[in-house]
């Protein structure tokens, strides 16, 4: 057990928790961010992508402990005021079924979408390719990251 | 037309109103069932008890209408869809509406079931008329205001007018209204004047689900809660010997290790327990032994150093053992006819030609993206229980009945739901969370890990069916399809689907294994691997008959008459257009150039779809293009949800057609994680267009239908582009096998 301090959507926390606990679980269960979900634990569905230093990563593979120098972004401090372009855009299309992998889903696009500002439809498919949705939500959520990508722009 | 029944109400059973202490107007209605006589609902809006009714509405002074729904919300869209029609009857600007999930329960638990595609077909009548009556009331009070005859007044968009000119909002009226009688005769608008039903809605919780609030079961959590992870068995068949959990108790956030099963063996044992269900086999045979901690990362870990050793209780079983077991039953006589139409001996010893195949399935995990979880408060006092279910009421009869408490101690609360497809219609996890409260007297979340989760299943059984066509002068004259399924799968009336009446000599036989692998319902159960075998049938046939496969299936529905079998609940007309949509406006095979297509139809659920895949070959590899699908589900209430479902259940349907697999050794599931177990990624979807047949029949559900006919359109549009005859899911195995590599 150890003390570290996180900056969590711009505010600053100190958490107690085994140096090897993932990110994942000081949001969920320490710091009450559930938007962060739990899918599979070993980074291969996307439910818990969170934007490290401004880069998407999996909450569930990196140790809290590693992230004291870093801005940690979820998907409660991705809206400021107003909804996000990418919010806006999943909003438009009415993207969600059941909802629980899409938190992860806007905050890959919203990571890749800064790198790559006019995706064509088959670079969004390959960016999106990490993040499942048991739904198979995938058509509407191909069209709402060209959609968030043009509202960007 | 069976679904163009009615489903008859009396007014009186089943909707109630009072006037709200607070203000305005509450109304209490039961879509289901009938009221008792003498329940009115609460004049405190805190006190809503869903017991006796399942949904509310509340008129405000404004004139805003908030609608309070109980009902399970698993991504299917009810929650949206059911207060739209009510709102469009009541006549209200659907920005106006908001929508509230139920308030907790604070007595009997008495709530629906999500499942089986049924929501929106069994509630349609009533939420129509609950909506009617209420503008009604507000009509017959602005009338006595006026004094002038309710007849001459009309409102409409939340106004009530009379002849003279004058207005009311619902608002200014709503208290009078309250004091009112229940109208009995109200009318219901027609169809051509709707206004909200037909129009896209978005999904009422997205703002929720866009910015991360808690909604889902794993998001509840309450001061003092401890979390608990639990180890099963590693194999089908084992149970407990021994384990050493003293590594665990030494760990600082690990605050207990405890065993539990004996509640659930003792519930198991009892006489009236009905062991045909599978499930719960797993509860019964073996001690768990429970990490309970204060974090979940304390339990995952303190579980993961558990020294446990398992023995053997039941045949461990493998993958290789069902097969030969349902090699065995396919070749054999033990079977139950479940549909017998003329003689089908004769049809095939009189035939030209017979043509005979067998189709091959594994089973399959649900999957759910939110793993199973629950969170359970047993005191003294009561049983509070919450958490991500399709059948709560079950859960709480099964959890008193598993603690020795009465059922009005129970309470459950349901949250939104990470996904269902069947996997929470079974409320293990529910009774295991309820077992560790009540043994340590504290508030737990049980959480599953992902391995959790896949290993522990109620699967989709393995399936595997022996279709033969009997062909006699350039027609099919027989048809025997048999069945051989782990554990259990077709019943009912699905042997009765198409071709049932179709063709003169045909039957149906099943026949199973008992296996103590778990198996259960999984997203359009019992014909989510049927269709596929079938459909893929249909396309051998046609090319044997030299015919088109789509002229196949409508000449073959040109021998049912509907409504002449009471079996039959597919209508051949309203497939006979479905088709014929799908045909046009998927192209179907109309200069496709290096487009091969591939077709299927298939009823179930009450709703007719019907399938066209396109796919192209790059460099000699099947790329999955396009899937045009035509559905008549009646009136479409909410098209945006509704071709949300479709997209969706079509490439799911592609999905675990084309990698769905798994396996056991020894009893031992061969998968626990996605690095291994592959579901469809967006990189492998085609694009899903979604037509509706339009009429004005009474809406059925889309949760499931669109599912069955995708694997045999993609097998059919495969086979179409490249020879190969698919009859074993998954079909990355087949091409494997092939050495061909297939990127779609």
């Amino acid at each position: 057990m150890a003390n570290f301090n996180l900056k969590v959507n711009g505010k600053k926390s100190t958490v107690t928790a085994d140096d090897d606990t993932p990110l994942l679980w000081v949001l969920r269960d320490e710091l009450n961010l559930v938007g962060t979900k739990f899918g599979c634990g070993i980074g291969q569905c996307g439910a818990c992508t969170v934007h490290v230093d401004g880069v998407a990563m999996r909450s569930c593979s990196i140790p809290a402990s590693r992230l004291e120098d870093s801005e940690i972004t979820t998907i409660e401090g991705l809206a400021n005021e107003n909804l996000n372009p990418v919010q806006e855009a999943w909003k438009e299309l009415d993207v969600p079924q059941c909802g629980y992998c899409q938190a992860g889903q806007i905050m890959t696009a919203t990571s890749f979408l800064k790198q790559n500002p006019n995706p064509d439809n088959e670079t969004i498919r390959n960016a999106m390719n990490g993040n499942l949705c048991r739904c198979a939500s995938y058509n509407r959520i191909e069209k709402a990251v060209a959609l968030a990508a043009k509202k960007l722009s | 037309m069976k679904n163009q029944n009615k489903i008859t109400f009396s007014r009186r059973n089943f909707i109630r109103t009072s006037a709200l202490a607070s203000g305005g107007l509450l109304i209490g209605f039961n879509f289901f069932t009938a009221c008792k006589e003498e329940v009115i609902p609460p004049v405190d809006i805190s006190k809503l008890n869903f017991n006796d009714f399942n949904a509310f509405i509340k008129i405000a002074d404004n004139g805003y209408v908030t609608i309070f729904s109980p009902n399970p919300e698993i991504g299917q869209g009810v929650k949206t869809s059911m207060p739209m029609i009510i709102a469009e009857e009541l006549d209200v600007p659907w920005e106006h509406v908001s929508v509230e999930q139920g308030a907790l329960d604070t007595k009997n638990f008495q709530r629906q079931v999500a499942g089986g595609s049924q929501s929106i077909r069994f509630g349609w009548d009533a939420l129509r008329q609950t909506g009617a009556t209420a503008k009604q009331m507000l009509v017959n009070a602005a009338a006595a205001k006026w004094g002038v005859d309710a007849s001459t007044c009309s409102a409409s968009n939340g106004i009530i007018k009379n002849s003279n000119g004058d207005e009311l909002g619902y608002g200014d009226i709503v208290n009078e209204a309250a004091a009112l009688e229940i109208p009995e005769d109200v009318i219901l608008k027609s169809p051509k004047d709707y206004r909200i039903i037909g129009k896209d809605a978005i999904n009422v919780d997205i703002d929720k689900i866009i910015t991360g609030k808690p909604l889902f079961g794993l998001d509840y959590k309450v001061d003092g809660m401890l979390y608990a992870s639990v180890l099963r068995p590693p194999a089908f068949g084992q149970i407990l010997e021994s384990f050493d959990a003293s590594e665990a108790k030494s760990l600082p956030g690990v605050i207990d290790v405890i065993t539990i099963g004996e509640k659930a063996r003792n519930y198991l044992n009892q006489e009236s327990f009905d062991r045909s269900a599978h499930w719960s086999v797993r509860l019964s045979e073996t001690d768990k032994v429970v990490v309970i901690g204060k974090t979940t990362w304390d339990v995952i870990k303190g579980k993961n150093t558990i020294k446990a050793i398992w023995k053997d209780k039941s045949m461990t079983e493998s993958t290789e053992l069902h097969d030969k077991k349902m090699n065995d039953l396919l070749n054999g006589k033990e079977f139950n006819t479940r549909r017998s139409d003329g003689d089908i001996k004769k049809a095939f010893t009189n035939a030209d030609k017979v043509i005979e195949r067998v189709y091959e399935s594994p089973f399959l995990p649900h999957n759910c993206m939110e793993p199973m979880n629950f969170f359970a408060d047993v005191t003294n006092e009561k049983v509070h229980l919450v958490g991500p279910i399709q059948t709560p009421e079950a859960a709480a009869k099964v959890v008193a009945s598993l603690l020795n408490r009465n059922l009005e101690d129970v309470h459950v609360d349901m949250t939104r739901m990470g996904g269902g497809f069947g996997r929470r219609l079974y409320g293990d996890f529910a009774y295991e969370a309820a077992e560790i409260s009540d043994k340590i007297k504290k508030p737990i979340k049980l959480i599953s890990t992902r391995e959790d989760d896949m290993t522990t299943g109620i699967y989709r059984p393995a399936i595997k069916y022996k279709i033969a066509a009997a062909i006699k002068n350039g027609k099919i004259s027989g048809y025997h399809l048999k069945e051989a399924a782990i554990n259990s799968n077709m019943y009912g009336l699905i042997p009765h689907f198409f071709p049932a009446g179709a063709i003169e000599n045909y039957q149906v036989d099943t026949a199973s294994y008992q296996s103590n692998i778990t198996t259960g319902a999984w997203r359009a159960p019992y014909t989510n691997f049927l269709a596929f075998a079938e459909q893929s049938f249909f396309d051998e046939l046609a090319d044997e008959l030299s015919i088109d496969p789509v002229e196949l299936r409508l000449d073959l529905l040109k021998n049912v008459k509907d409504g002449e079998d009471s079996n039959i609940q597919y209508s051949a007309k309203r497939m006979t257009d479905t088709i014929k949509l799908a045909a046009e406006k998927g192209n179907w095979r109309k200069n496709n150039n290096g487009v091969h297509q591939g077709f299927a139809a298939y009823y179930s659920h009450n709703t007719h779809v019907a399938e066209v895949v396109d796919i192209t070959l790059k460099n000699g590899k099947p790329i999955i293009e396009k899937v045009t699908v035509a559905v008549d589900c009646g009136i479409v209430v909410n098209p945006t949800g509704a071709k949300n479902q479709v997209e969706g259940g079509v490439l799911d349907g592609i999905g675990h057609a084309m990698y769905g697999d798994f396996s056991f050794d020894n009893g031992k599931p061969q998968d626990v994680n996605f690095n291994t177990y592959r579901l469809i990624r967006m990189n492998e979807t085609p694009i899903v267009e979604t037509h509706f047949v339009e009429n004005e029949l009474s809406p059925t559900g889309l949760g499931e239908p669109g599912l069955p006919p995708a694997g045999g359109a993609l097998a059919n549009a495969i086979k179409a582009a490249t020879g190969q005859i698919l009859t074993k899911q998954p079909f990355i195995k087949s091409f494997e096998d092939r050495k061909t590599d297939l990127n779609v």
